[in-house]
């Protein structure tokens, strides 16, 4: 099965339309519940960085008997210093996305925690592929 | 204990999601950073926060979270109400500041 969601950059009212579905859909398939709320951290936090951070993006999950894996792809602007980005506390967010409370530096942190497998690749000025994989 | 005994024991206004009253508070989490909470709190908890916006009953939904509560007098935005009665999720408030409803609630479940 293969759910695809477009995600708007900045429109934070869409943030959590597909970790809200894909949960759905994993609890009709009697997934592990602790599996589920790992599954949901990550692809939350994947929405949020699309919005908060680029133009727009796309997200794509595929799910079978095994596993999930999630891809999220934007369209740009990259990530200058994937390593940088990974560290708690390390964020580039705007002022107004930080007076929400997003922006602290734990979005991705959160995704590798709560995931078995991530890669994420960047290119400045193209975009950032994000991968993920939960295993059943 | 359950949300609607915090509700009358603490003089908590019920902003909308009545139909989540009956919820079992399983602990309480204190945060204003989304994912802090998005990381971090357990399903069946109350979260205490400043924050109005709706991606708050998002993240409340996503986690099974019990109740939010706003403090300091705080309203929710439309969009806000809005999602906390569509997943049946209460959104309450109090004029208490953070400190204060966190130690209340801590003293309650403690009990």
């Amino acid at each position: 099965m293969e759910l695809k969601f477009d995600i708007v950059g900045g429109d934070f009212n869409l943030a959590g339309r597909a970790s809200s579905k894909i949960k759905k859909v994993l609890k009709q398939l009697g997934i592990d519940p602790k599996i589920i709320k790992r599954i949901v951290v990550a692809v939350y936090e994947a929405e949020v960085n699309v919005v908060a951070h680029s133009v727009g993006g796309r997200l794509f999950a595929q799910i079978n008997s095994s596993e999930i894996n999630v891809r999220v792809v934007d369209d740009g602007p990259g990530i200058t210093n994937i390593e940088q980005a990974m560290t708690v506390g390390f964020s580039t967010a705007s002022k107004e996305v930080r007076e929400m409370g997003f922006g602290a530096g734990m979005g991705l942190p959160n995704i590798k925690k709560n995931t078995d497998e991530m890669t994420i690749e960047s290119e400045l000025e193209k975009g950032t592929s994000l991968s993920f994989t939960n295993r059943f | 204990m359950k949300v609607s005994d915090l509700v009358e024991k603490f003089d908590l206004k019920v902003f909308s999601g009545e139909n989540g009253l009956q919820n079992e508070i399983k602990g309480g989490y204190v945060s204003d950073l989304l994912s802090d909470v998005m990381g971090n709190a357990a399903e069946g908890e109350v979260w205490i926060t400043l924050q109005t916006h709706q991606n708050v009953m998002a993240i409340a939904s996503l986690k099974d979270l019990a109740a939010v509560i706003l403090v300091k007098d705080l309203q929710p935005d439309e969009d806000t109400l809005k999602h906390s009665k569509e997943e049946g999720i209460p959104l309450l408030g109090t004029s208490m500041e953070t400190f204060d409803m966190a130690g209340r609630l801590y003293r309650e479940l403690e009990k």
